[in-house]
């Protein structure tokens, strides 16, 4: 018996039973695809991070009040200014500046949620305080206008930098530029739009009023700043420069009242957590595989019991106990096979779709375990009822009613 | 005539509920190339087992079996299974065709067996098939024959790898009387070709298309003539 014809024997054997076929494939189909699909989200949440933190800067150290553990990220972008314990001020982000000889760059950020209202039209919007920097540091270009100046900053004016989201909330399709912004109550004008940012863990980054420290210190009527940001420039030097800052910053406050992060720390933590995640999900999707292996063992075993008649004929007109092996051995890899590769492509497809939600990345080597996986639940479940087969008397099948 | 297979005092002893039955005790004859061999006896008289060991299904529990005057008792079970292909061609009562798979595609089942690539088989097949005036029904399904097409296409089967030996168990059992005639004509005609036949059968009638007629009882052979 040819190669070929084990597979023209195995192909005609399941095409018989097409329903039962497509049914039994169903399961690695499903296994498959959920494998793909749900590797391919984690994959891209992965993806989409790394493209945040590579945005933020690898070169970026950032100075939080308090002691922070990794996990409070989400008190990135919050660190009220007014909170008790904070002992970051513009002056530490001044000192860090001129000390810091590692530093590029040192830009403090103070935040806080505040009224904003247009021609009236009112809304609560997150503000904040910051330095001239910002805008190199933070890579936040200006879209439209332009950033506040160092004389605007020394001078308290009051001038806002907008983000799309709080433009279009509140001027709609109206160019922004030179109006008249009212924020708690005082006025501001208008001077220029950030280029839009995109939404990051449901977060809109577009929506932010940018006013100068100074004049956010006098118009909330605080001292404090959120965090500071302070850019390395030589990425081989952060570890280096972040001992620095920290040193400086021990001459002013104690240990636990401040941390400095690295973005590239924070990525490698979120990067494994979320590697742990898909793998995590990769492996429940693996368990619909394995149930769908064991429904392959049993429609072989039922296909076995069934042509108990049909063995016995094959052994009749001279078929071996090889050749009825690989005859079952085939019917129930090419069912698994088969189910496999529509299982991919329904899990790329999928994934394809999917992306225009969440973004999605199907890795080379989700598809080559899918397959793999799929071929050998085939080969493994057909394994038992093959050999049932293949040990079968020619006299007792032939007499099998 | 040369012997094809040779039987020396085989005997088949079966395990039945831990007892042994003797299916056939010290039988010995010979086969001989171009013989119309009938053999008869009583149900549970040892005919099937005989059968199925000059048929390479079974094995002889003691005694010795020779083809062409080669032993071929201690042959593998894979070996027994290519020699199978070669030289026996089987008929049975039940027609023993595989459902939903064409007659054509039945005819042809023992070529893929044969380990080698065979060119157009298929028209090998359906020359036998028209041969045996089932041309026009190729791509039936056993189904959709009448018994007496089923059992021509599985004398089509068991010729189509031009075997030495047609052994048919029963080959009529399950026909009437006048299309059991129309088999038994068509397995004289290939015996009058020159393929020995060894048919089971427990009718006379039947019996009397033999040349020589084996008589067992109980496991022995009490009459060969």
């Amino acid at each position: 018996m040819t190669l070929l014809d084990t597979f023209q024997v195995a192909f005609r054997s399941l095409a018989i039973n097409k329903m039962r076929s497509g049914l039994t494939m169903l399961g690695v189909i499903i296994g498959v695809a959920s494998v793909i699909l749900l590797v391919s989200v984690g994959s891209g949440l992965q993806a989409f991070v790394t493209d945040q933190f590579d945005e933020l800067g690898t070169d970026l150290l950032t100075v939080f009040p308090g002691e922070l553990k990794f996990g409070d990220t989400a008190g990135r972008e919050g660190g009220p200014p007014g909170s008790a314990n904070n002992k970051l001020t513009r002056e530490i982000a001044e000192l860090i500046e001129r000390r810091a000889d590692l530093v590029e760059g040192v830009t403090p950020v103070a935040t806080t949620y505040s009224e904003t209202k247009y021609l009236g039209k009112e809304r609560t919007t997150g503000i904040l305080g910051t330095t001239v920097n910002y805008i190199d540091i933070r890579k936040s270009p200006t879209d439209k206008g332009r950033f506040f100046s160092r004389q605007e900053e020394s001078g308290t004016k009051r001038v806002a930098v907008l983000g799309a989201t709080t433009v279009k909330e509140l001027f709609g399709n109206r160019d922004p530029i030179g109006e008249d912004l009212k924020i708690s109550g005082k006025s501001f004008t208008v001077i220029g739009v950030f280029e839009s940012k995109g939404a990051a863990f449901g977060n809109d980054q577009d929506d932010l009023v940018a006013i100068p420290l100074t004049t956010f210190e006098r118009v909330f009527d605080l001292d404090k700043v959120s965090y500071i940001y302070t850019k390395v420039g030589d990425v081989e030097r952060v570890d280096q420069a972040k001992r620095q800052i920290e040193r400086i910053l021990l001459t002013q406050m104690n240990n636990e009242d401040v941390s400095v992060i690295g973005t590239q720390d924070l990525l490698d933590t979120v990067t494994s957590i979320l590697g742990v995640i898909t793998a995590g999900l990769g492996g429940i999707a693996a368990i619909s595989l394995v149930v769908g292996g064991i429904g392959i063992a049993n429609i072989m075993l039922v296909s076995v019991t069934e042509r108990i008649r049909e063995i016995g004929i094959r052994k009749a007109v001279g078929a071996t106990s090889r050749d009825i092996l690989l005859q079952f051995l085939t019917e129930a890899a090419t069912l698994s096979v088969i189910g496999g590769v529509v299982g991919i492509l329904i899990g790329v497809g999928g994934s394809l779709i999917l992306n225009n939600f969440v973004q999605t990345v199907v890795p080379t080597w989700s598809i080559i375990l899918g397959f793999t996986i799929s071929a050998l639940t085939g080969i493994v479940s057909g394994v038992g009822p093959a050999i049932k087969a293949a040990r079968m008397d020619p006299i007792a099948a032939l007499r099998f009613e | 005539m040369k012997p094809l297979l040779t039987l020396k005092d085989v005997s088949r002893t079966y395990e039945l509920g831990g007892v042994a039955v003797h299916a056939l005790n010290k039988v010995s004859t010979e086969l001989k190339e171009g013989e119309f061999v009938a053999i008869m006896g009583p149900s549970g008289s040892g005919k099937s087992t005989l059968m199925h060991i000059i048929g390479l299904l079974d094995t002889p529990s003691s005694g010795e079996l020779l083809y062409k005057d080669k032993s071929i008792k201690n042959l593998s079970e894979n070996d027994r299974a290519k020699l199978r292909n070669k030289v026996i061609g089987f008929v049975f009562q039940q027609f023993n065709l595989i459902k939903k798979v064409s007659a054509l595609d039945n005819v042809i089942l023992p070529i893929i067996y044969r380990h080698e690539r065979i060119k157009n088989s298929k028209k090998i097949g359906a020359r036998l098939l028209t041969r045996l005036g089932l041309g026009n029904r190729q791509d039936h399904a056993p189904n959709q024959l009448s018994g007496g097409q089923q059992q021509r296409v599985a004398i089509a089967r068991a010729l189509i790898n031009d075997p030495e030996i047609i052994l048919a168990d029963e080959p009529t059992g399950n026909l009437d009387t006048k299309t059991g005639d129309q088999i038994m004509q068509i397995l004289k005609n290939l015996n009058n070709e020159g393929k020995t036949i060894v048919m089971v059968t427990h009718e006379s009638e039947i019996a009397k298309y033999a040349d020589r007629i084996i008589r067992i009882v109980d496991g022995k052979i009490i009459e060969d003539k």
